[in-house]
């Protein structure tokens, strides 16, 4: 406890106030819920003790809905109801589901997005998805007894901007406030480069339900750098249970599954897979609703081979983020293991031969992306860090990118990655024998260079003479932890190379500030126009009313026939411009005015002669003098 | 239901309120906030406020309101330096767990 000083009556401090936050982990197969009470990070249990929330939905016919075991348990029972690993669907597009024959959904083609047809309606991934987060936020509020000031949702690395948009509006419909999405392997980092104040270049090999990601983290000092990120957005355990399935109809000839069959027959599978990691042998045992039975034995050497190819892909994607990073296996100082299915036997094997170390394995893999979302939801919060002070990562908030043909933005850092970062994209020339390339660095979401912002532009000369499409440049897009953001172009067979620095103002709250100010210039523009706009009409009707006074007054008599029908006509092309035009018609009310102005000339300079005379016909001078 | 103070802290305190020139002794609460639910305040009394239940530990009068009081039964008031620090502590056998930035308290 601190220590305390007398205070006077009346003024004893008032502790700071703890601001409730809370970090998800919104997997595939299951989510979890933790926060930071006591200066610890903890994963947030149901009432049966459980941390894992199955990420299953159960649509009723009545509305209602069930979420997590309840869910799960019915998945055989109503596979049509029962949505799992919702997760894949989130931002995709029909087309995009390569499997999706193979699923139980009801799949509708609804624009942007799949939806699914359920007993209740139609329901979008973000409607399934909210359920699940609504269920954890509802754990947590339990939990920590108070309302949460946000929380820090993960996302697989590889997530593209749809699918993280169809997070966050997932949390908001779920209400909760997105403090941050947070990529899954940095949060793991999170949570072991603070627990072991590690320090050295880590390999994050996060194998969950769904989706495969390696990440090559830099960690000195409590600052993390991601080096290269790599991975697959469709290898996860759900592959292993189908391998078993696959394997399984092979060996007995089942032919096609029903769906509920399918969702049975893939439960035991995972159920089998489960136990493989701590047993050398297993039964898988079902009833099919064709009355036959399945009792198959399966080993841990067959279920090797069986994951062999899975397992193989996700070491391709380990080597691809070690090239990225310029390292080779032996330079990686540890490898975290994320993800229940990083608790496979053959995985740790493979894992372990790949960079011939034994894998870290301190944090539980399934709680530690939670445990890290949590410390970063924490520090986001505003609630100061218990353990002294580490760096807050932080991320950019807008796309970066470059202008290509046609005028359109191509995003080579997309928003919402930690930095510091650096992202490569290879470009060629568009014409035979171009020498020189502009390049034309953006921020901003949109996909028409002139609706982003432009921030720098850059010119790469010396390019040897080629056919259009042969020449490479590499450009390279790097932000420091400063938010510093360089851009480096390379010809790669010549090796002529062009940099600049650009200072895009990073901070969030600064981006909203200089969009909220863009936008007012914006509009101060167009509210100046409009001003001059009715100042230039409300002068044209004075105009036109005080020419009209004076030509009933005196036009009689001061004006010859056609000196009145030039006035007339003048009035009345002003008349004509005031009437018709619309909010771009300043330009021709102006000239109309100034016309009239022009054709009243002579007239108002006879009348002031005439009023003159009139003022002094019949005085003395001595009279006037007075 | 007993409060004390060490000798270390019952001097200090006498110190302070001659010091200060007023006062009649040290009052203990216990207010609802803080990271963990509940933090302590330590001002000096000016008088007795009615319901208020007193102590006496080593000349020292502590007073402490009934409520306060589940909370604070048993503790120990103690002055310790720690570094650079120095100041009072609270023994509260009735802590279960605390907070990890040191302010508040669980029961």
């Amino acid at each position: 406890m601190a220590l305390l000083q007398i205070a006077e009556p009346g003024f004893a401090a008032a502790p700071h106030q703890h601001r409730l936050a809370i970090g998800i982990d919104l997997g595939t197969t299951n989510s979890l819920v933790a926060s930071v009470i006591s200066g610890e990070a903890r994963v947030l249990r149901d009432e049966a003790g459980r941390a894992l929330l199955p990420s299953v939905v159960r649509y009723h016919a009545a509305g209602a809905q069930a979420v997590g075991c309840v869910a799960q348990d019915m998945q055989s029972a109503d596979p049509h109801n029962t949505i799992v690993s919702v997760k894949r669907f989130m931002g995709r597009r029909l087309a995009d589901i390569r499997d999706a024959a193979r699923q139980p959904y009801r799949f509708v083609d609804t624009p942007g997005m799949v939806s699914l047809d359920t007993a209740a309606g139609v329901k979008t991934p973000i409607e399934v998805s909210a359920e699940i987060l609504r269920a954890l936020r509802q754990r947590a509020e339990a939990a920590v007894d108070g309302d949460l000031a946000g929380a820090v949702i993960t996302v697989p690395a590889y997530f593209d901007d749809a699918q993280r948009q169809a997070t966050k509006d997932a949390a908001r419909l779920a209400g909760l406030t997105v403090l941050r999405l947070l990529n899954e392997p940095t949060a793991a980092a999170i949570a072991y480069g603070l627990d072991n104040a590690a320090q050295g270049v880590f390999a994050i090999y996060d194998l969950g339900g769904g989706t495969f990601d390696i990440s090559i983290l830099k960690l000195a000092r409590g600052v993390f750098e991601v080096l290269a990120t790599s991975g697959d957005a469709a290898l996860g355990g759900d592959d292993f249970d189908r391998a078993i399935v696959d394997w399984l109809c092979a060996l007995l000839g089942l032919g096609d599954l029903g769906a509920h069959d399918m969702r049975l027959v893939l439960t035991e599978a995972r159920r089998a897979k489960e136990a493989l990691s701590g047993k050398i042998e297993v039964r898988i045992t079902a009833v099919l609703s064709t009355g036959r039975a399945i009792d198959v034995p399966l080993t841990r050497k067959t279920f090797a081979n069986l994951s062999r190819e899975l397992i193989a892909r996700s070491l391709k994607a380990v080597r691809k983020a070690l090239r990225d990073a310029c390292l080779g296996a032996a330079e990686i100082d540890g490898v975290v293991l994320v993800g229940g299915a990083t608790r496979m036997v053959a995985v740790r094997d493979a894992v372990r031969e790949l960079f011939r170390r034994e894998p870290l394995t301190d944090l539980d893999p399934e709680q530690v992306v939670a445990m890290g979302a949590a410390m970063q939801a924490n520090v986001l919060a505003g609630n100061k860090a218990a353990d002294g002070e580490w760096l807050l990562l932080d991320v950019s908030p807008l796309s970066l990118g470059l202008e290509t043909m046609g005028g359109l933005a191509e995003k080579i850092i997309p928003r919402n990655s930690t930095i510091p970062t650096a992202r490569a994209q290879d470009f060629t020339t568009f014409k035979d024998g171009q020498t020189a390339l502009a390049l034309h660095v953006v921020q901003g979401e949109r996909e028409l260079v002139a609706d982003c912002r432009s921030l720098a532009r850059l010119t790469l000369r010396g390019i040897p003479p080629m056919v259009a499409g042969v020449p490479r440049i590499r450009v390279t897009f790097q932000i420091d932890a400063d938010g510093l953001l360089s851009v480096t172009a390379r010809e790669q067979t010549s090796g002529v190379e062009a940099h600049i620095e650009v200072k895009p103002s990073y901070g969030i709250s600064d981006q909203q500030i200089a969009g909220m100010l863009q936008e007012s210039c914006g509009s101060a523009e167009a509210d100046m126009q409009m001003r001059m706009l009715r100042e230039a009409q409300v002068e044209a009707r004075r105009l036109l009313d005080a020419t009209s006074a004076a030509l009933h007054e005196d036009g009689d008599w001061l004006l010859e026939q056609v000196e009145r029908l030039h006035i007339e006509a003048a009035m009345h092309a002003l008349g004509e411009v005031l009437e018709t035009g619309g909010a771009d018609s300043l330009k021709p009310l102006k000239a109309s005015a100034s016309a009239l102005n022009h054709a009243t000339g002579e007239f108002a300079a006879r009348r002031m002669n005439a009023s003159v005379q009139r003022a002094l016909t019949g005085h003395k001078l001595d009279e006037l003098a007075a | 239901m007993t409060i004390t103070l060490s000798d270390s802290a019952a001097s200090h305190v006498r110190k302070f309120i001659d010091r200060r020139g007023k006062g009649v002794g040290l009052r203990l609460a216990v207010k609802t906030s803080g990271c963990s639910g509940l933090a302590y305040a330590l001002e000096f009394a000016d008088d007795a406020i009615p319901d208020d239940l007193s102590f006496e530990s080593k000349g020292v009068t502590v007073f402490v309101d009934p409520k306060s009081l589940t909370f604070l039964d048993g503790t120990e008031l103690d002055f310790v330096r720690e570094g650079l620090n120095e100041g009072f502590k609270f023994n509260n056998p009735n802590v279960k767990d605390k907070c990890g930035c040191g302010e508040s308290f669980k029961v």
